[in-house]
């Protein structure tokens, strides 16, 4: 990955609207075959950086290559080879699925087939139906396909999964490794933590127009530092001592028979289940609560976010 | 041109497809041509300078068809194909933004023209329309007529903000030319009053120049109306050109 030219750079980016600063100095690259995504909050300046990288809209400063061009200069290039799913966009009401494929192929040099895509993405049986009597996932599908119709290097997916139902969702996720398995580069934007750490092989995350934190949803994880929470039900005689003496254990809670024991460090669950079993407590209902990446997103949007509340 | 022959053509089907464009502009014209004739007939009047009611009446049809595409359907479909984010969808291919406007005129010029062929027809078939005039000449009245009208509803199209703007401006405009330039109710009936008016209303030059030249008239009798539709033309191209935004 880090061999190969970067399918993205962006060096210092920045984008105004008046006063507003929606980029402020945003520097990263995505590497060729990668699932990079970009999370934040609503107006967070994700959907601005996007469309910076698609050409669709032109920055204030800093520098953008995307495949190695410049989306200002060689916007024509650029648009023949990428793909593009935006946030916002519709077709004419009364067109037909198989007609808007087929004209979107029209309008690219080296168009791929368009008939295959209709089965890969599930709409095959749309074929015929009007634009305006799609569901919201077969819209949905349909953009992912004009966003394939060129057999682009790299694909942008803006909020790909927004207003969907989980069932919906997940087969979405599905079309994106499938993509990303003909070696194709994605770019997404979303909100939704679980998508991000489910999809994306490293997460950007954005706030108030500059970046947060960049890393692997792991890494990013792992990094938050945050407590483990092991949670069971003991049926007698507990005595907490040993299992505060333990390494790692912050504190423990006890309500009836409930307890909860909360520490940090990988070997935490170990320790515990292994001080029980030393005492010959018997336990059931074990769970164990771990950090997701939504608590990193919260733990590192909150403070900009009140911050911006108070503004 | 990569694109624009099949954008042009699937926009021809999407504009058959939709029963109130097609209503307005390919029956609507009918409808008029057979509730006037059967009252009036196409009998010789001196009242419309020996011809009948219908040798005079349909070139002026031919006007309020233009009118309505111009007015109505250019300025709908393109404030709306902005508001729902067609244009922004188009705008992330490799199509060059003037293809997609330039597929508008044509697709609206060439359902004009067929509107106005099926009147032609029906008029020619039932009530024996004469026609005196020079063909070519015809051709360009009716083209320039279209491209000015078209001008004009690209510039509702700009100059308002939602599709909803663009639909309540084209009516406001489209019925005052529709009934006061002698698109559809003969000027020779207005008063005097009303007559002098129906000069400020864009349509009536449309209305003059396309029954001046079905009779016979030269194009140098129409200075006037040319110039005025030429005048619209650049106007609404110079303040499209300025005001409209594809998002």
């Amino acid at each position: 990955m880090s061999l190969a030219a970067p399918a993205i750079a962006v060096n210092a980016l920045a984008k105004s609207y008046g006063r507003l600063k929606a980029i402020d100095g945003v520097s990263f690259s995505v590497g060729t075959g990668e699932i990079f995504g970009m999370v934040g909050p609503n107006g967070a300046g994700k959907t601005t950086t996007i469309e910076c990288l698609e050409g669709m809209r032109f920055p204030d400063g800093g520098e953008i290559r995307v495949l190695g061009l410049d989306p200002r200069k060689d916007g024509q290039a650029l648009r023949e080879r990428i793909g593009v799913q935006l946030q916002q966009s519709a077709l004419p009401d009364d067109m037909k699925v198989w007609e808007a494929l087929d004209l979107f192929a029209s309008y690219y040099r080296k168009p791929a087939d368009w008939k295959p895509l209709l089965d890969r993405l599930d709409i095959s049986d749309k074929r015929n139906s009007r634009f305006s009597k799609l569901s919201g996932g077969q819209k949905q599908r349909l953009f992912i396909a004009l966003a394939l119709v060129n057999d682009p290097e790299l694909v942008f997916l803006d909020e790909l999964t927004t207003g969907l139902d989980p069932h919906a969702r997940r087969s979405m996720w599905d079309l994106v490794r499938a993509i990303r398995e003909r070696g194709k580069t994605v770019f997404l934007t979303t909100h939704y933590m679980e998508e991000a750490e489910q999809l994306c092989d490293r997460v950007l995350v954005i706030d108030h127009g500059r970046i947060v934190a960049l890393d692997s949803p792991a890494n990013l994880v792992r990094g938050l530092k945050s407590e483990i929470r092991i949670l069971f039900t003991a049926e007698s005689g507990l005595d907490p001592a040993p299992l505060k003496a333990l390494a790692g254990v912050t504190r423990i809670e006890q309500s009836g028979e409930r307890v909860l024991v909360a520490g940090q460090g990988d070997r935490l669950i170990c320790l515990v289940i292994n001080a029980l079993d030393a005492q010959g407590v018997r336990f059931r209902d074990l769970r164990t609560e771990q950090p997701d990446l939504e608590d990193v997103f919260l733990a590192l949007t909150e403070e900009a976010g009140l911050e911006g509340r108070a503004r | 041109m990569r694109g624009f022959w099949k954008l042009a053509w699937v926009e021809i089907k999407i504009y058959l497809r939709q029963p109130e464009a097609t209503f307005f502009t390919l029956a609507f014209p009918i409808l008029l041509l057979l509730l006037f004739g059967s009252i009036y007939g196409n009998k010789p009047n001196p009242f419309f300078g020996g011809r009948g009611m219908v040798d005079v009446s349909t070139p002026a049809y031919l006007a309020m068809i233009i009118g309505s595409t111009g007015l109505l359907s250019i300025a709908i479909s393109v404030s709306s194909y902005r508001e729902k984010g067609v244009l922004r969808r188009y705008r992330a291919t490799p199509l060059r933004p003037a293809a997609v406007l330039a597929s508008e005129v044509v697709v609206h010029f060439l359902m004009t023209l067929f509107g106005g062929a099926l009147l032609i027809v029906a008029a020619r078939l039932v009530y024996s329309l004469k026609f005196e005039g020079r063909p070519l000449d015809v051709l360009f009245g009716f083209t320039l007529s279209c491209l000015s009208f078209f001008a004009l509803g690209f510039l509702l199209a700009s100059v308002a903000r939602t599709a909803r703007t663009a639909y309540i401006l084209g009516m406001v405009l489209y019925f005052p030319n529709l009934f006061l330039s002698g698109a559809t109710i003969p000027k020779q009936t207005f008063p005097q009053a009303l007559r002098a008016a129906s000069k400020f209303i864009p349509l009536t030059h449309v209305v003059n120049l396309m029954q001046g030249l079905w009779i016979g008239d030269p194009l140098g009798k129409h200075v006037l109306e040319v110039a005025v539709l030429a005048g619209l033309l650049v106007l609404g191209v110079a303040v499209s050109a300025k005001a409209f935004r594809w998002e």
